[in-house]
């Protein structure tokens, strides 16, 4: 009688990478729910699109590299990809801005380069950077909090803003985003650039609406929500904590630093870490294993780069955020870094490769 | 350094690893239940080698009936572990079957059908082990057959036979991997005897320190360990933490002293040794009762099992008859894993005829809800996404997601780079991978990939050494032949140029056989024609003597004359010889010009040797003779005129006064040699070389006159010149000579 042959170990911990995938996106929950909240349905009809987008974009793909479709296709990384860029959009985006978005980083950034564990770059940021480049007017059209807008934003009427650009009575995307005084809003970190290089002190542009009680209206809570999710995904152990961590202390001397020397120009340490996407990236993109450092120190190093990077470009940038370009930045540093950064192995002496 | 290790010791705070892991530990299923002992079963299969090293020699053949203990192989090397007959029976074969190996190998067996009694051969026990020297003890504990009973079956003597200083004799009762609880429960049930098994380690190595380490998940062996150890200072139970690869050598060296084992060198070389529990208790066997290791304690454990247990089992049992014993419920499934050894470092059996070894510590036969993963039949891996969890895990604290990436590109330098070969293949990294990849399976791919090259690039490095001395000898070979060839050359030449009798004789003999050779052809065409001669008649016989004669004499005749050619060349060498000598205490340009009419000296010699093989056609011509003689005295005229003359002009008349008369003369010999026939005029190119090898000497005769450097360059210049005209001049002369012959 022969029995069944098989190599050690024989047990395994029963995790799957689908399971870790579909933790991180249980994990977005609050931060997405806190955007739903402030700023109306936009953003989930754009992170269905493009999971729509990314599963089609997937499928068509991996038939043509002829490789096990249920397999790859239900692993979720596509999906999580598609959420993370639609989180990113803005709410009142135009459909197509998500679609192309979600095709450049299924297809081009991720599948093109081997599929998943194979690209260099973080799919998700690689599509919203093309879109950021390629169609700027509509990538800046952000729709500030609803409780600032005057045009109800229901999902009917943001589903019609998506597709074809107006509300059921007609307003346009401009027209929503412009206050009653006749001014367009912008996001809090947008505003502060511009009102600075205005000439205006961060106590006088505070004053602006989008600001409200806090660092930013809306803002703070969509932070606070992934910051949650983020805690949550490191007590799981799905993600390393030295990078969320690395990233966060790095931005917060940076920007200490900076309102230390000139509080006037320099917004608080806390409207960097809770405007924009900085809770975002912090847990959900620069934590992405694949196109991160491996090491635990490597981790570290990136997170401190990704910090001041995205301070640099928030302060002295063209751009109002800089998350985006950081953790591309990052990632093409990443290999590097790991080179530098790999362990001591047991018995071996420091510097003995 | 130590007394701080052994405080902190003392205070239960230890030293962790990196990584690490904590499967589910599955002991419940075995460790409360007493150790059995089996009925003895029908048939044992014995492999002759179940440790690391060699197979010993088989002592016994087919049909030999056996005693329990009773060695069935001879150790004549130190890697070398004898067998030993588990219990009385019948030798039934010796053949190669299936053992204890990861790839089902097989190996030779010996067979032995049990007969049931049991009986022991004699033993002689001894029950003060201080009456045994060291030397005896390593000698009874190589005997009985001991090896490491852990895992990797090193064999004991060697390994307690040290002259190292040790620091700390290390007894591993650890025993990490899940389900397994053989080492446990023997504690439990036989401390005293394991602690006797101790002391006499103690007494072979004199540690400074012995410590029994137990993971902490084993209370009941702690606490038989500690009672048996209670009146001995010298011995500290250490209670570590529970966690997956405690047990590993390397990592309970830390955990224990905080000191890493230096890559590529063994425990022994920082002082310390580690022993197993089961090692233990089978020296005290061996030593107080003689008994050899003929039986370990195993798990047979699982969920797919009714009655999981440690049992006595005597090494050779096939595991068919241990899972008899245990009443496996579902054995019948065809994907259902049998694995030896523990779910993370066990391999899986090919055949239920496997035997147990002595470094079989555990059969594991787990249901399909309990590990799900060991019943796949495709493997289920993804893509590696560098999550780093394995790295995490890893007690080596190596990269195994990189490691990965080299096994599967083959890379190996890479994979050298990143320390493969400190990979303890605890397989942490692939219980831990969301990516279900078989790290461990890669790892071991290419480790012996590895491995497979090292030996062949030790093949092609021998051969290439091999190649080169070769090459180096046909060189060698090369050169001294060619300096053979070169000193023979000179000997040649020198013999030649000293123009002794002996040396004229070679020549002449060299020409005698030559003209032999034409001889003999002569008479062979004249025997020829003789014997169509003689078929016309008796008459012929005296005509056929009368030309056998005739050749004869011409034979000779060619032969003086050939001789006398040579002398007078040997006499033209001469001078070349005593020029070149003199020119050696000139300077170089009258050594070039002295060369430089050496060459030309010797270019119409070459004429005249030319000439010299004409003369071997030559037989007897007496008609002929007269005619060429008369050319020859004509021609070597203007060579003599030229040579007495110095003026230029004057020469230059005579040479063509000389010349044309030569000419006259030649059209006539040319004339006479048509008449003649085939016959060449010898003596006329004879001659004229001979002349012009007199006038072509001068210069180099005249340079060694003259003692002023400059006087003789230009003496010597001039000389050439005319040496030069008077040769070219004598050589048209020769020239039309040889083309008149």
């Amino acid at each position: 009688m022969a029995f069944w042959i098989a190599s050690s170990p024989h047990n395994h911990n029963h995790t799957k990478t689908p399971n870790l995938m579909r933790l991180v996106m249980y994990a977005t929950l609050p931060g997405v729910l806190a955007q739903w909240y402030f700023f109306g349905w936009g953003n989930l009809i754009h992170i269905g699109l493009a999971m729509t987008t990314a599963l089609l974009c997937e499928y068509t793909v991996l038939s043509l590299r002829k490789k096990p479709i249920t397999h790859e296709l239900l692993d979720g990384s596509g999906l999580l990809t598609a959420l993370l860029l639609g989180i990113c959009l803005p709410a009142l985006a135009p459909w197509w801005i998500s679609v192309i978005g979600t095709m450049f980083a299924i297809v081009i950034a991720k599948q093109l380069y081997g599929g998943l564990g194979h690209n260099p770059f973080n799919p998700a940021m690689v599509g919203y950077v093309m879109l950021l480049v390629s169609f700027p007017l509509q990538m800046t059209q952000w729709q500030p909090p609803l409780s600032l807008v005057t045009v109800d934003l229901n999902f009917i009427n943001t589903l019609t803003t998506i597709f074809t650009g107006f509300t059921i009575d007609g307003y346009s995307v401009e027209q929503v985003r412009t206050t009653i005084d006749g001014i367009t809003m912008a996001t809090p970190l947008d505003t502060l650039k511009t009102n600075i290089s205005l000439g205006l002190t961060v106590l006088e542009s505070i004053s602006n609406p989008v600001f409200g009680n806090n660092f930013s209206l809306g803002w703070e809570w969509v932070n606070a929500g992934f910051l949650l999710g983020g805690l949550f995904l490191i007590s799981k152990k799905a993600i390393a904590w030295q990078t969320p961590v690395s990233f966060l202390l790095s931005l917060f001397i940076c920007s200490l630093i900076g309102f230390s020397l000139s509080p006037d120009s320099s917004a608080s340490t806390m409207f960097h870490w809770f405007s924009g996407a900085t809770m975002l990236g912090a847990f959900f993109i620069l934590t992405d294993p694949v196109s991160g450092a491996t090491s635990n120190r490597g981790r570290f190093i990136v997170g401190l780069l990704a910090g001041l990077l995205v301070y640099l470009i928030r302060t002295t940038g063209g751009y109002p955020d800089g998350v985006a370009f950081a953790v591309l930045l990052c990632n093409m540093s990443a290999p590097l870094i790991d080179q530098y950064t790999r362990p001591r192995t047991y018995g071996h002496l420091k510097g003995d490769k | 350094m130590v007394e701080s290790i052994i405080e902190r010791i003392t205070r239960g705070n230890f030293w962790d690893f990196h990584g690490g892991i904590h499967p589910p530990e599955q002991k419940f299923l075995t460790t409360n239940k007493p150790i059995k002992s089996l009925s003895l079963p029908k048939q044992l299969i014995i492999p002759l080698q179940q440790h690391i090293g060699l197979e010993g020699d088989v002592l016994v053949s087919v049909g030999d009936k056996v005693l329990k203990g009773q060695p069935l192989t001879l150790s004549k090397n130190a890697m070398v572990v004898p067998i030993h007959a588990p219990t009385s029976g019948v030798i039934s074969a010796i053949k190669m079957s299936v053992i204890a190996h990861p790839s089902a190998l097989r190996q030779l067996c010996i067979f032995l059908d049990v007969d049931g009694e049991d009986t022991w051969r004699e033993r002689q026990g001894c029950t003060d082990i201080a009456q045994l020297s060291n030397h005896d003890i390593i000698a009874k504990i190589a005997n009985a057959g001991i090896a490491g009973m852990g895992g990797a079956g090193f064999p004991t003597h060697v390994k307690v036979s040290t002259d190292h200083n040790i620091n700390f004799l290390i007894i591993n009762g650890a025993e990490c991997e899940p389900y397994i609880t053989a080492d446990d429960l023997l504690m439990t049930e036989q401390s005293v005897a394991i602690v006797d098994g101790i002391n006499i380690l103690d007494k072979l190595l004199n540690p400074r320190h012995i410590l029994v380490a137990i993971e902490d998940n084993k209370p009941s062996a702690i606490k038989a360990m500690r009672q048996a150890t209670a009146n001995n200072s010298k011995i500290k139970v250490c209670v570590v933490p529970t966690k997956y690869p405690t047990g590993g050598e390397k990592q309970l060296i830390q955990i224990l002293t905080g000191k890493e084992v230096t890559a590529g060198q063994l425990p022994i070389h920082s002082g310390i040794v580690m022993q197993n529990i089961a090692t233990c208790f089978a020296i005290n066997d061996a030593i107080k009762y003689d008994i050899p290791l003929i039986s370990r304690v195993v798990t047979v454990t699982g969920q797919a099992l009714a009655q999981p247990q440690n049992v006595w089992a005597l090494l050779g049992t096939p595991i068919n008859f241990l899972l008899e014993q245990c009443q496996v419920n579902s054995i019948d499934n065809e994907k259902q894993p049998v694995i030896m050894g523990g779910p993370m470092m066990g391999f899986s059996l090919y055949s239920e005829l496997v035997p147990v070894v002595k470094t079989s510590n555990c059969i594991l036969v787990p249901s399909k809800i309990e590990m799900p993963s060991a019943f796949e039949k495709e493997s289920k891996e993804v893509e590696c996404i560098r999550c780093g969890q394995c790295s995490d895990v890893c007690p080596s604290q190596l990269l195994p997601q990189e490691l990965q990436w080299s096994a599967k590109a083959k890379d190996h330098a890479q994979l050298t780079k990143l320390n493969l070969s400190d990979c303890i293949e605890c397989g942490a990294c692939a219980y831990v991978c969301p990516s279900q990849i078989p790290l461990v399976h890669y790892y071991r791919i290419a480790k012996a990939e590895i491995r497979e090259k090292q030996l062949l690039d030790l093949k092609a490095e021998k051969a290439k050494v091999r190649f080169e001395a070769r090459k180096l000898r046909l060189e060698k070979e090369k050169i001294a032949r060619q300096e053979k060839h070169k000193k023979a050359a000179a000997a040649r030449k020198a013999a030649m140029n000293k123009a002794t009798p002996e040396a004229a004789g070679a020549k002449s003999a060299v020409a005698a056989a030559l003209a032999r050779v034409k001889a003999k052809k002569a008479s062979q065409e004249q025997d020829s024609a003789t014997d169509n001669v003689t078929n016309s008649g008796v008459t012929d016989v005296p005509l056929e003597s009368v030309s056998a004669e005739k050749s004869q004499v011409s034979a000779a005749i060619a032969r003086a004359k050939a001789k006398k050619k040579l002398k007078e060349q040997a006499a033209n060498n001469d001078s070349d010889i005593v020029g070149e000598n003199t020119s050696n205490t000139e300077d170089k340009k009258a050594k070039i010009a002295a060369a430089i009419a050496k060459a030309k000296a010797k270019k119409l010699s070459k004429g005249a040797s030319e000439a010299d093989h004409d003369t071997g056609n030559i037989t007897a011509p007496e008609t002929a003779d007269k005619v060429p003689v008369a050319a020859a005295k004509t021609a070597s005229t203007p060579a003599i005129v030229a040579t007495s003359s110095s003026d230029d002009k004057k020469t230059k008349i005579a040479a063509a006064i000389a010349k044309a008369k030569a000419k006259k003369l030649n059209k006539g010999a040319s004339e006479a040699d048509h008449d003649t026939g085939n016959i060449t005029a010898p003596e006329t190119s004879d001659k004229v070389p001979v002349a012009a090898a007199e006038t072509a000497s001068t210069p180099a005769i005249a340079t060694t006159s003259s003692t002023d450097d400059k006087k003789a360059k230009i003496a010597a210049a001039i000389a050439k010149a005319k040496a030069k005209k008077k040769r070219q001049e004598a050589s048209s002369g020769n020239n039309n000579d040889q083309n008149s012959v």
